[in-house]
């Protein structure tokens, strides 16, 4: 190992000597205990949020189902106004935070970071395993709000005082949202300590050679999705905390003095749009928490399949970095009719039409991947390809809420529910299911299985996109969100009854369909078809490990040494059509690119 | 082959979505024309872009479909193409932001002239208010609310005994004349909104918000609360007729103001308490 | 040697931007990242991590100082009493801030015995403070200063918790500072040396959120 002088070494471009990993003290487990319940290994923690995430994710997706039959199909599932509500609070909430932040920052960055930059593990494993059980005491604590006396708040998922506190919202007057603001309060803690892990491990424990811009993009949309969580998540806690106060002690930071039902309530002097400040100050970087690691996946995914290089990477990471400082300034977009100073909707609304141009060099970059590529319509493809629709489809539709007098008539109708399930719900989800079919070679060491994915596929790409692409229109009609019963209004020039039918069918036939892949998962985990090492041929480190599926410590006993970016494929005068990045030049010594 | 023909399917199928759908907005029935042209050219922009992205990446698709005695192109990347497409983009952005927040200048900054009513809003219905012939909408308070003064004003100010009180849902207003909406909420957030206006502004307890619009065609419209506001935020409906001078003020001389109210719940001290206050003035 | 480390203090002067303009592909640059270590910043671990923490503590208290300013302006605002025993609470922090360097110091010439005396000190130190804060509500309540009762009363016993929970979290590490250096004769000495830094500042860093607290309570 080691050599006469170092100079000598780097001269061979042979032998670059692995770095030597500063005794991290790997815990080796031993136990049950140690080895799947409070294991230290960034995998299995990964798995262990992936698990939880899909498990109250399938309560949020149930809600959403009972919903979409009381729009279309009042009084076959009985069902009063404020469980409605309720539905409609849960179902918001679980998804946004529970399920995709928590699948995609705790699930996906645990699982790949570590392997992507070529670490053994995470540089904080201890932390790593508690944060995953103080995420676990948040899901708990939510889930007891089902069972308390009221019931879970109904309060809708951003949460707006005063209703969310008084009597007239299920749950305002109980302790269904305190446990809603104290379970999101444990959540914030939970992710502190994991995002402290993502983020010093991309920054200090990648391997010799990966420089930052050797990584691949699914690592920057992840590490920089913690940073935005990093300066975000405060702004929620601070507001759960106030509101906490504002309910439990009898505070008014967000209560004004207002009468109730012929009461006049104790508070006075709070501010409602101060809560709206700050939940939207988290709130809108936190959709950019759960977009950027999808835009970071999709690029991979279509790079390896379509055999070409992501195209613009660098543009690709100055989009994502602007991407998350933007993020920041464009939060009033959510409150251009809450009743703030009509000047801020100016300033708003530039920034939010500014950060409409790196989303769409990103979109433009994809396509241009697939531009002279050697495209493979393999599961993860055709999951980025449907991402590309319907991410397109929801961000333009942003442009018009963004131009804040079209948000005027278009605010609080469903044109915003389309929009954003469109953009947050149906595009990161079609990544996550795509990078499911992508790794799930690399986690389990077998392929899912072909014809049930395309099945899947297709069900789920047609069908979300019939509930939610028609959806826009019954906003435009100016039909109302958030309502028990959706009424013919006389404002309203066609029939919704229809359309809500159709979109509550679409929606129970693509929710049905999501129990296909999870049949498909269970079995192709013991039977799926062997798919031996680096199946899809891809050039980054996860797939280089000694062991498939990657056991603990993930490579052998050296580091892998990184002598090139993460997209070297279809290199002019490679033997192969990819190249990964541990491989020294002088094994591909025809490459072009190798040619100094 | 299929891929690419389902993706065709998915983007035309869009367009012609749009074009035959039945489910347009209403016709509109106030001067805010400007936001439907500002959507009108929304679309056309976005739509072009959603087409032109979704034909392209199937002619990819379709055209480099996998053969493994191809390789793909080995480009990193294209600086000239992608500076190119930033400023096309943010050309396009421009395009959009211009006129819309030219239409937002409008919307924010009422008009001279423009008449005020007050509107009240409170788990779950509406009430009016209007200034009355002193022209002035008096001030109120939560603290005065009960059950003989519901819209809390101030018994000791003058400008509150002429107020037109309106405790119903339904709403009466001018043709053809700017009107400004004073937005009142009494307990928590609510939005008055009338589809074919397109106007809306939240009603946040604590202040009072505004918004106006002229309207232009006599009729019958309906209101929906459009911020969510408890468990009967979808039945907090009502009406607001908008009428020609004279069936307006016949309406106004049915209502009660806040002198006759007071008068009614033998609370005549009162009115001689302001009205001496107002003498004074 | 000493050209590689210059050539490892060139590539570490590149500021962000010089490193997120680099053409990866490039083959000059391929070169000279083949030797990259792998750190963006020359900095441990456990320090970045605790910066980390730091960042995330600041920002929450930033944010409910930004909405302190907003509230304060108020005709409603009705200033609250000085408690002495703030300022003795105070005093108290400062005092265990200078034991800390003591320690720091002590560490440094590896006088563990020193060291874990002083420790024993500063945890003492910290709980005195966690009474004497508590003693402060109590006082408050007493003289009718509900936290329900004006908007400074709620700040105050806001700021006051708090802070008190993340000294409490402080108190959490003090016990793994103290296990390190408590069996004399079975002492890491670097981990030690590395978890007693890293404690230390962490609460020179509540001794200032408190100084910016109390300072902004004292001046409204």
């Amino acid at each position: 190992m080691a050599a006469d002088s170092y100079e000598d070494v780097v001269k061979n471009k042979e032998s670059i000597p692995a770095l030597e990993v500063a005794p991290q003290d790997l815990y080796h487990a031993k136990s049950f205990w140690t080895k799947y319940i409070f294991c230290q290994d960034a995998k299995v923690i990964g798995i262990q949020y992936g698990l939880t995430a899909v498990a109250i994710g399938l309560v949020g997706l149930v809600s959403s189902w009972l919903m979409r039959m009381q729009i279309a199909f009042p009084g076959l599932i009985p069902m009063d106004a404020a469980q409605y509500y309720q539905l409609v609070t849960m179902h918001g909430m679980i998804m946004v935070v529970y399920l995709l932040t928590a699948l995609f920052l705790g699930g996906f960055g645990n699982y790949l970071i570590p392997l992507m930059v070529g670490a053994r593990d995470m540089v904080f494993p201890y932390v790593n395993m508690v944060s995953f059980w103080v995420f676990f005491l948040a899901v708990i604590i939510l889930a007891s709000s089902y069972f308390v006396p009221g019931g879970p708040t109904g309060a809708g998922w951003t949460l707006y005082p005063p209703q969310a506190i008084t009597s007239g919202t299920p749950g305002g007057d109980g302790l269904g949202i305190v446990l809603m603001l104290v379970s999101l309060a444990v959540f914030v803690i939970g992710f502190t300590m994991g995002g402290l892990n993502y983020v010093i491990t991309v920054l200090q424990a990648r391997t010799r050679g990966m420089t930052l811009m050797r990584l691949p993009l699914t690592v920057w949309g992840i590490f920089t999705a913690t940073v935005l969580a990093l300066f975000a998540f405060p702004a929620l806690f601070v507001a759960g905390i106030m509101m906490t106060l504002d309910n439990m002690l009898g505070t008014s930071f967000f209560m004004p003095a207002i009468i109730q039902f012929g009461e006049k309530l104790t508070h006075e002097g709070g501010s409602p749009i101060l809560f709206q400040h700050l939940f939207w100050f988290f709130g809108h970087p936190e959709v950019y928490i759960v977009a950027l690691p999808a835009f970071g996946i999709v690029s991979d995914l279509i790079s390896v399949h379509a055999r070409k290089n992501i195209f613009g990477y660098r543009m690709m990471v100055w989009a994502i970095v602007i991407i998350g400082g933007l993020s920041f300034v464009v939060w009033a977009h959510h409150m251009y009719v809450a009743g703030m100073n009509p000047w801020f909707g100016f300033f708003f609304a530039t920034t939010t039409l500014i950060i409409a141009v790196p989303t769409a060099i990103k979109v433009y970059n994809w396509v241009l991947t697939l531009w002279r590529g050697n495209i493979k319509l393999t599961l993860p493809m055709l999951f980025s390809i449907a991402f590309i629709i319907t991410f397109v489809n929801g961000g333009l539709t942003g442009l018009f809420l963004g131009n804040v007098a079209v948000d005027v008539p278009l605010s609080d109708t469903y044109f915003v529910v389309a929009h954003f399930h469109m953009v947050m719900g149906i595009a990161p989800v079609l990544v996550i299911l795509g990078s499911v079919y992508h790794w799930f070679p690399l986690i389990t060491g077998r392929f899912l299985n072909e014809r049930l994915g395309k099945i899947h596929f297709w069900v789920t790409f047609i069908g979300s996109y019939s509930i939610y692409f028609p959806m826009h229109y019954l906003g435009f009609m100016g039909v109302t969100r958030r309502y028990f019963e959706v009424f013919e209004g006389e404002a309203f020039t066609y029939s919704i009854t229809g359309i809500n039918q159709f979109i509550t069918v679409a929606a129970l036939v693509t929710g049905a369909a999501q129990f296909l892949f999870i049949y498909n998962i269970i079995v192709s985990s013991k039977f799926g078809k062997k798919a031996g090492k680096n199946p899809w041929k891809a050039c980054s480190l996860e797939w280089r490990t000694k062991d498939v599926p990657p056991t603990h410590g993930n490579f052998d006993k050296e580091l892998p040494v990184v002598y090139r970016w993460a997209y070297d494929y279809s290199v002019p005068g490679a033997d192969e059509d990819y190249i990964t990045q541990d491989t020294p030049p002088s094994a591909v010594a025809n490459a072009r690119a190798e040619q100094t | 082959m299929f891929v690419v023909l389902l993706v065709l399917i998915v983007i035309l199928g869009s367009v012609v979505f749009h074009m035959v759908s039945p489910w347009w907005w209403s016709e509109i029935a106030s001067n805010w024309v400007g936001m439907d042209d500002t959507i009108i050219l929304t679309f056309w922009i976005t739509g072009a872009v959603f087409v032109a992205i979704g034909l392209f990446m199937a002619y990819c698709i379709w055209k480099f479909r996998y053969d493994k005695d191809k390789k793909a192109e080995y480009e990193p990347e294209n600086s000239k193409l992608e500076w190119t497409l930033t400023i096309l983009t943010t050309i396009g952005v421009i395009a959009l932001l211009a006129p819309g927040l030219i239409v937002w200048n409008n919307f924010v900054t009422v008009p001279k002239g423009a008449y005020e009513i007050e509107v009240v809003g409170q788990q779950w219905g509406w009430m009016y208010r209007l200034p009355g012939k002193d022209g002035v909408l008096g001030t109120t308070s939560i603290k005065n609310i009960d059950d003989d003064n519901p819209f809390g004003l101030n018994t000791d100010d003058p400008y509150s005994l002429d107020d037109v009180l309106v405790d119903a849902d339904d709403l009466h207003i001018l043709l053809d004349r700017p009107l400004k909406l004073n937005l009142r909420a009494l307990d928590v957030l609510h939005d008055f909104y009338v589809p074919q206006f397109r106007a809306k502004m939240d009603m946040v307890p604590g202040t009072i918000t505004y918004y106006w619009f002229t309207p232009i065609k006599t009729g019958e419209y309906e209101i929906l609360c459009a911020e969510y506001c408890g468990t009967g935020h979808y039945a907090m409906l009502g009406y607001v007729y908008v009428d020609e001078q004279k069936e307006y003020d016949e309406w106004v001389d049915e209502q009660m103001t806040f002198e006759e109210v007071l008068a009614s719940n033998g609370k005549s001290d009162l009115i001689k308490i302001a009205l001496n206050k107002k003498n004074d003035l | 040697m000493q050209e590689l480390n210059k050539r490892n203090m060139e590539t570490k002067k590149d500021s962000i931007i010089d490193q997120l303009t680099q053409k990866p592909w490039d083959p000059a640059q391929v070169k000279i990242d083949n030797s990259h270590e792998g750190k963006t910043f020359n900095l441990h671990v456990g320090k970045l991590g605790l910066r980390y923490l730091m960042i995330v503590s600041t920002i929450m208290f930033c944010l409910f100082i930004v909405t302190y300013g907003d509230r304060m302006i108020y005709d409603d605002w009705v200033k609250m009493p000085e408690p002495f025993l703030l300022w003795i609470n105070t005093f108290i922090l400062f005092v265990s801030s200078i034991i800390f360097i003591r320690i720091q110091i002590a560490s440094k010439k590896n006088q563990f015995k020193k060291a874990k005396r002083d420790l024993i000190l500063v945890g003492f130190l910290a709980l005195v403070f966690l009474i004497g804060q508590f003693l402060v509500w109590q006082n408050m309540v007493d003289k009718g200063y509900y936290v329900y009762g004006s908007p400074a009363n709620a700040y105050f016993y806001l700021f006051t918790a708090l802070h008190g929970l993340h000294l409490l979290g402080g108190l959490v590490y003090w016990v793994m500072t103290i296990r390190k250096v408590w069996n004399i004769n079975d002492i890491n000495i670097r981990k030690a040396k590395h978890t007693i830094e890293l404690c230390s500042i962490y609460w020179h860093f509540l001794l200032a959120v408190w100084i910016v607290l109390f300072g902004l309570m004292l001046f409204t």
